[in-house]
């Protein structure tokens, strides 16, 4: 019923909440899987931010990633693969009130879902979209994924992978109206933090991209990042990520970035000799799709039944 | 005309004196853009205002602009007036007004008309500066009059330079007079449609539309020697005519969804198009999404959410919807999808009618997903199942399919103005908190059904999924469960079964034999019952509004016949099979659901053309069927009934 403020003064709330009220049980992924961290992540930008349980909805696709809905205590919707974002739109269409997580892996965001991608970030309803990408498709057992670096052996590709990856960051970059987009990398929890923090935050829909590896079938793929770090190239601004110091100590290699500019956002983005991590770009005010959609939601029905009996006016003979 | 001794249409004596004649089947046809459907609507509003019975059938190509004087570019519309209800578009049609002699082929190419059938065809194609134009004219005029087709050509353009200097888009107001005078309809009705049509444009385009409209009364006066009077219904009731989108339109604001989430795609379009103009006053948004997966997807999220929404497509979106609609089923969300069937498979006849969809949506989501179909029989039942469905959907928390298509979406029909009330409507989204210690999924065993959390609800936080679930929606794999919840799902129908009442039957409950129908064909099946019974044969018909849960009762009610067949617009092959082995023939959809359903030998009747079904073919298969069973020797009257 009451917590402490980080000021340490008593906030009495009629509810409070505490991490583990945001906890849906053991979070099944495999040991060193980059997706417990994220998963606890969110559960602290919830509780941080006391959300009510019940106001929050945690919507997904299909893949181990997508289990995520299930390792939260509060609403979820784990659909089909593809498809989290048609149906997260729809829940926010005419729920403002709601807030919304949705979690999706590379094969189900660029691959089968790459059309609701596209236009998701078109619609750009206020939600935090974060792809987990491991590079590779986990659940059905290691096949090539549209992320996936050329020679990476799958069960598909034996020999390796061989087209060259989609930057999803970039895909997300060149699409109208996009609002917010940032990367970050699976094995720094407090960058992890403050960047799903700053895309909660944001009005707007927040894609995030996270580097994550799959301990069975990708863990070396980020290996020379997470090894040098001074090949991760962390971007600062006062109103980009702002991860406290033990999430940014060891990265030499910054550059300002005014997350304004978007042409610049999508050169670093670029970038295959490093690999940058922090806020590219964000513009608060882009329209919103829940605006428009939401509008009458509060119609009563004896007015719906009134308007309804002026519109049989016109077929009346 | 010419000379002077021309039937008319209605095989009557022409007279200039108006006859009394009960029932009109009258065609406008065009090069698409000429404005037939226009005047066709209008024509037929103006008959219904009278107190005239109408049904309007839709004449459209699949291009925007065909080639101009094409047989595949005819355009336009069928009206039929009648002193009763009109509940079809009826046999060949009395009188045609064509625009040029290659869109009236387009007509003969679809058995639309008769010997007898009177053309009112526009003759400034005989004077064209173009020889081939003329040769085509002249040799099509001769084929006409070979064919038996009376053939009055008429200097329509001509006529209408007097009040227009561009004919070709005011002809069809002009029409419009014409045929107000043939059949007698008041000019002052007339006059005002004309106005309502008009009402976005300036009161210049009314007026010279209007002018148009007494030149064709004073042109058919002057011109033509013959004219009927139809007797009106006396009805108290307040009347309104749509056509079936508008009426499904109509039916998701009377039913209070305040979400249709889409994919353009004819002919299921126009009753967003309709609803997009009105929709934000009853607080509903329309939703275009990017494809019908993701138009099903949305509508999901939005019922999930708490406000049940619809999505409305035609085949080939049906098709895409199927994995949603699977999920719907397994988690248990309610949701409204309208299919407005065409010809199908693939992208196959886009503006024309079938009722090929009815396996798809019964079973095109791959497992075991039960969920409602219904089927709209008539214009007015687009309207009322729409809201049906929409308590359906919630009640027993579930997708319900409801079937249309492409002769209801644009036919145009009176029924009574419904009375909308509170208990139509989606009740505002429960937000009290979840009752503790209930489960997101109790079912209760006798019925599988089980109350539903909605976002919001404290304490009814709950993660919906796909996968196999326990009653707490936890994902579980074992097979007590799966097969437990499985039974739950399936068990909700059964309960909605036990609701429904067996269906009635038109004429009497034994016989000879029994067509049963389903969908926009009830008009025609009654009608030839009708006419059937009339001449002593012991026929009558059954009309399904509910195929899943099927309605009660049926296989009683199939014994008291010698013989049971259904009558659908879908294909099935010759009866037999191409083999000799009637094993191995494709069944019409309804029939081989029957026999499957009632192991009863139900057998079929059906046929693909794309356009709806004339009881005159209906009577033939009649008269067919009891010669072969011995029981029809005045089985070829009935055929020319
Ligand atoms: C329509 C459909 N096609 C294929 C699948 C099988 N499938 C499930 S998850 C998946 C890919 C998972 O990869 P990704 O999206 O990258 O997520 P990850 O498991 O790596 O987190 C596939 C192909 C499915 N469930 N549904």
């Amino acid at each position: 019923m009451f917590g402490l403020k980080t000021d340490w003064s008593l906030d009495v709330l009629p509810r409070y909440f505490s991490l583990e009220d945001y906890q849906g049980g053991m979070a099944r992924w495999c040991p060193g899987c980059g997706d417990h961290g994220v998963l606890t992540a969110v559960q602290r930008i919830c509780r941080d931010a006391q959300l009510l349980p019940e106001q929050t909805v945690c919507v997904s696709g299909i893949g181990c990633s997508s289990r995520f809905p299930h390792y939260m205590k509060t609403y979820g919707f784990h659909g089909l693969h593809g498809r989290a974002l048609p149906v997260a739109c729809g829940v926010k269409s005419r729920r403002p009130d709601l807030h919304i997580w949705v979690a999706t892996g590379d094969g189900d965001c660029c691959s089968i879902g790459a059309g609701h991608w596209v236009h998701a970030i078109r619609y750009n309803m206020n939600m935090v979209v974060m792809l987990f990408d491991n590079n590779v498709y986990g659940l059905t057992k290691n096949q090539t994924s549209p992320t996936s670096q050329p020679g990476l052996k799958t069960n598909t590709h034996p020999r390796g992978a061989f087209l060259p990856p989609l930057n999803p960051s970039l895909t997300t970059l060149s699409i109208a109206n996009v609002s917010f987009v940032a990367q970050t990398v699976d094995w720094n929890p407090p960058h992890v933090y403050a960047t799903l923090k700053l895309a909660f935050e944001h009005p707007g829909l927040s894609f995030v991209r996270i580097f994550q590896r799959c301990p069975v079938f990708t863990p070396l793929v980020f290996e020379d990042a997470q090894s040098d770090p001074s090949l991760v190239m962390l971007l600062e601004d006062e109103n980009g990520v702002t991860a406290d110091a033990a999430g940014i100590k060891m990265y030499k290699n910054r550059v300002a970035h005014d997350p304004s500019d978007i042409d610049k956002a999508r050169e670093i983005v670029s970038r295959e000799d490093v690999l940058p991590i922090g806020l590219f770009f964000a513009d608060p005010n882009r329209p919103r799709y829940e605006m428009m959609s939401s509008v009458g939601a509060d119609t009563t029905i004896e007015e719906k039944l009134e308007t309804f009996d002026k519109e049989l006016d016109r077929f009346a003979i | 005309m010419e000379n002077g001794q021309v039937t008319n249409g209605h095989d009557v004596e022409g007279s200039s004196e108006p006859k009394t004649i009960h029932n009109a089947i009258v065609e406008i046809v065009s090069d698409s853009g000429e404005g037939a459907q226009k005047a066709g609507q209008s024509f037929a509003t103006i008959g219904a205002k009278s107190g005239n019975g109408v049904w309007t059938v839709e004449i459209i190509p699949a291009e925007i602009k065909p080639p101009a004087r094409s047989r595949a570019g005819a355009s336009g519309i069928r009206i039929r007036l009648g002193s009763e209800q009109i509940t079809n578009m009826g046999d060949t049609a009395d009188i045609v007004v064509a625009f040029n002699e290659q869109v009236l082929y387009g007509r003969i190419i679809n058995d639309a008309l008769r010997e007898g059938t009177v053309v009112l065809l526009e003759n400034k194609w005989a004077s064209d500066p173009d020889e081939q134009i003329r040769d085509m004219y002249t040799t099509a005029v001769k084929d006409f009059r070979a064919r038996g087709l009376i053939v009055h050509e008429l200097a329509m353009h001509e006529a209408c330079l007097e009040y227009t200097p561009k004919p070709q888009l005011g002809k069809n107001m002009f029409v419009l007079g014409m045929l107000c005078w043939i059949y007698q309809l008041n000019p002052d009705l007339a006059l005002r449609e004309i106005a309502a049509v008009f009402a976005k444009k300036s009161a210049a385009v009314i007026e010279s539309n209007q002018k148009l409209f007494h030149g064709g009364v004073k042109f058919a006066r002057e011109n033509l020697t013959y004219c009927y009077t139809i007797p009106t219904m006396k009805t108290e009731q307040d009347l309104i005519v749509t056509n079936g989108n508008q009426a499904v339109g109509l039916g998701v604001m009377a039913s209070g969804m305040e979400m249709v989430s889409m994919y353009p795609i004819t002919p299921a379009t126009s009753a967003t198009h309709y609803l997009a103009g009105v929709y934000q006053k009853v607080g509903g948004f329309i939703h275009q999404a990017e494809d019908e997966i993701a138009a099903i997807g949305f509508a999901i999220g939005a019922s999930y959410a708490g406000k049940t929404a619809c999505t409305i497509t035609s085949g080939p979106g049906l098709a895409l919807k199927t994995e949603f609609i699977g999920l719907a089923v397994m988690s248990e969300v309610p949701l409204v999808i309208v299919d407005v069937q065409r010809g199908g498979p693939a992208t196959g006849l886009p503006t024309k009618v079938e009722q090929g969809d009815l396996f798809a949506a019964l079973y095109a989501s791959p497992g075991d997903a039960p969920k409602v179909v219904m089927a709209a029989a008539t214009i007015e039942e687009c309207f009322h199942m729409i809201i049906t469905a929409r308590k359906l959907a919630e009640m027993f928390r579930t997708p319900v399919i409801v079937l249309t298509d492409a002769n209801l979406a644009t036919g145009q029909t009176a029924y009574p103005r419904p009375k909308a009330t509170e208990e139509w409507m989606a009740p505002p989204i429960d937000q009290s908190p979840w009752p503790e210690g209930l489960a997101p999924y109790e079912w209760d065993k006798k019925t599988g059904l089980s109350r539903r959390p909605i976002p919001g609800q404290r304490g009814g936080e709950y993660v919906l999924t796909g996968l196999a679930h326990t009653k707490l929606s936890h994902v579980a794999y074992d097979p007590t469960v799966n097969q437990m919840s499985t039974e739950m799902r399936s068990r909700k129908i059964a309960s909605l079964a036990q609701t429904l009442r067996p269906p009635t039957i038109h004429g009497d409950d034994e016989g000879d034999l029994l067509l049963v129908g389903w969908g926009s064909t009830i008009g025609s099946i009654e009608e030839a019952v009708d006419r059937a019974r009339a001449d002593g044969y012991k026929v009558s018909s059954l009309h399904l509004r509910f195929i899943a849960p099927m309605e009660p009762g049926l296989k009683k009610m199939f014994e008291r016949f010698k013989r049971v067949m259904t009558i659908e617009l879908n294909y099935s092959d010759p009866q037999g099979g191409f083999s000799g082995d009637p094993e191995t023939a494709r069944r019409a959809q309804l029939a081989q659901h029957l026999r499957a359903q009632t192991l009863h030998d139900v057998g079929y009747w059906s046929i693909t053309p794309g356009q709806p079904l004339q009881p005159n073919q209906i009577c033939q298969v009649i008269a067919k069927t009891l010669e072969e069973m011995g029981l029809a020797q005045r089985g070829a009257e009935v055929a020319h009934a």
